[in-house]
């Protein structure tokens, strides 16, 4: 349940941004999460429901969006899409990759009032 | 997933939107829902940071440290029971003659595993994290106030036994090591790919119960090197001491390498300043 860390991080970012920018409430957090990254999604929301009470999240949403995994191939060369640590290449069977993007953990934006 | 309303727009939890902030016409859910727009109406900030950006601050601040003062760092993480505890007691026993070595142990709860380290010779200070499942780097950075620093030397840093959240959190340590104990399932690089493809160094352990368990060692390294080609694996006993040498040679090379980078950066400062000096001659 690291999950709760992750959240206590973004509410963490979203209380110093609404003081450096000066509002008060958050009606939307969007963020990044890499399809290999290693965070269970309903356990992010759930998590975030609690830790964002009586912050200027309280009443936030959470909008997740999915980053696709990308590796080099080693053995073909090709840049291909992987969405486990422990797919093979789907160009040539390789296990011999490695992965480009994929792992993201991200706050991408906040609409605020 | 709909986060208005909990519905699976988007199922597969793939948005793929350059985010223009169109998020798509309204849309029709079931009986009794209305339909909804997700277009904002309020203002847009960009952020664009690491969520755990935070810690990433705290571990840089630990890493700097062990770089100014010659500390080879090590995370080891692994499974409850996985034999960590007593790895690291024979291995302070081993090291402890031959340059400074200390313990930082995370546990839910008890010092049980800071004394026995203690008693195998090294001083070790123990995290407990209550009901946290990992520790992270700020807790490191305040467990170190309380140990004397191992300069020259080795940080054992013994993670809460679990194979899932340690491997996000960044520490400082310049390697994560997974203990897998071979009364364990071969399998777990597999189930826990995460934290295997976070590890530089695999240690499996127990290899003295082989002989009494169905655990196939082929297997287990296959699966290994499926998720991380680059991982370096071990196979030792901490009980019988077979395979303890080629662990202790690996991490006395580690140990020698961080002394030489410190060495570097001494000398390049002692240069700067002697460069200095002549300009003020």
């Amino acid at each position: 349940m690291h999950e709760f860390s992750l959240c206590e991080g973004i509410i963490d970012t979203v209380t110093t941004q609404a003081r450096q920018q000066g509002f008060s409430r958050v009606r939307r957090v969007w963020l990044e999460i890499g399809e290999l990254a290693n965070v269970e999604l309903d356990a992010l929301r759930f998590a975030f429901e609690i830790v964002r009470q009586d912050t200027a999240a309280a009443a936030a949403e959470l909008d997740i969006i999915t980053l696709p995994g990308r590796a080099h191939c080693l053995d073909c060369g090709q840049s291909v899409a992987v969405s486990q640590h422990f797919d093979p290449c789907p160009v040539c069977g390789s296990y011999q990759w490695r992965l480009l993007s994929g792992t993201e953990l991200r706050i991408k934006e906040l609409e605020v009032d | 997933m709909c986060v208005t309303c909990g519905c699976g727009v988007d199922e597969a939890g793939i948005h793929d939107h350059s985010h223009s902030h169109e998020h798509g016409p309204s849309h029709v859910h079931g009986p009794g829902i209305a339909p909804h727009s997700h277009a904002p109406s309020g203002r847009l900030i960009a952020i664009e940071q690491d969520i755990l950006a935070k810690n990433a601050g705290f571990a840089a601040e630990n890493r700097q440290l062990f770089a100014l003062r010659g500390v080879f760092a090590l995370n080891l993480v692994s499974s409850p029971g996985s034999g960590k505890t007593t790895l690291l007691g024979k291995t302070v026993q081993a090291l402890g003659d031959e340059f400074p070595v200390a313990v930082i142990g995370g546990d839910q709860q008890t010092a049980h595993d800071a004394e026995r380290i203690r008693a195998a010779g090294a001083p070790a200070v123990q995290i407990n994290t209550g009901k946290g499942c990992h520790l992270d780097a700020h807790g490191v950075g305040h467990a170190l106030d309380q140990l004397p620093l191992p300069e020259g030397g080795i940080l054992f840093i013994e993670n809460v036994g679990n194979l899932v959240c340690p491997a996000d959190f960044d520490l400082g340590e310049a390697h994560k090591v997974v203990v897998l104990s071979v009364t364990e399932g071969e399998d777990k690089p597999l189930k826990y790919a995460n934290m295997f493809a976070a590890a530089d160094l695999m240690l499996l352990n127990k290899i003295d119960l082989l002989p009494y368990v169905d655990f196939d060692v082929a297997q287990c390294l296959d699966y290994a090197r499926r998720v991380n080609p680059a991982l370096q694996i071990l196979q030792l006993s901490a009980r019988t001491g077979e395979g303890m040498t080629i662990w202790l040679d690996w991490l006395r090379q580690g140990q020698q390498t961080a002394l030489a980078q410190q060495a570097v950066r001494l000398e390049a400062e002692l240069a700067a300043v002697r460069a200095r000096l002549r300009t003020a001659g």
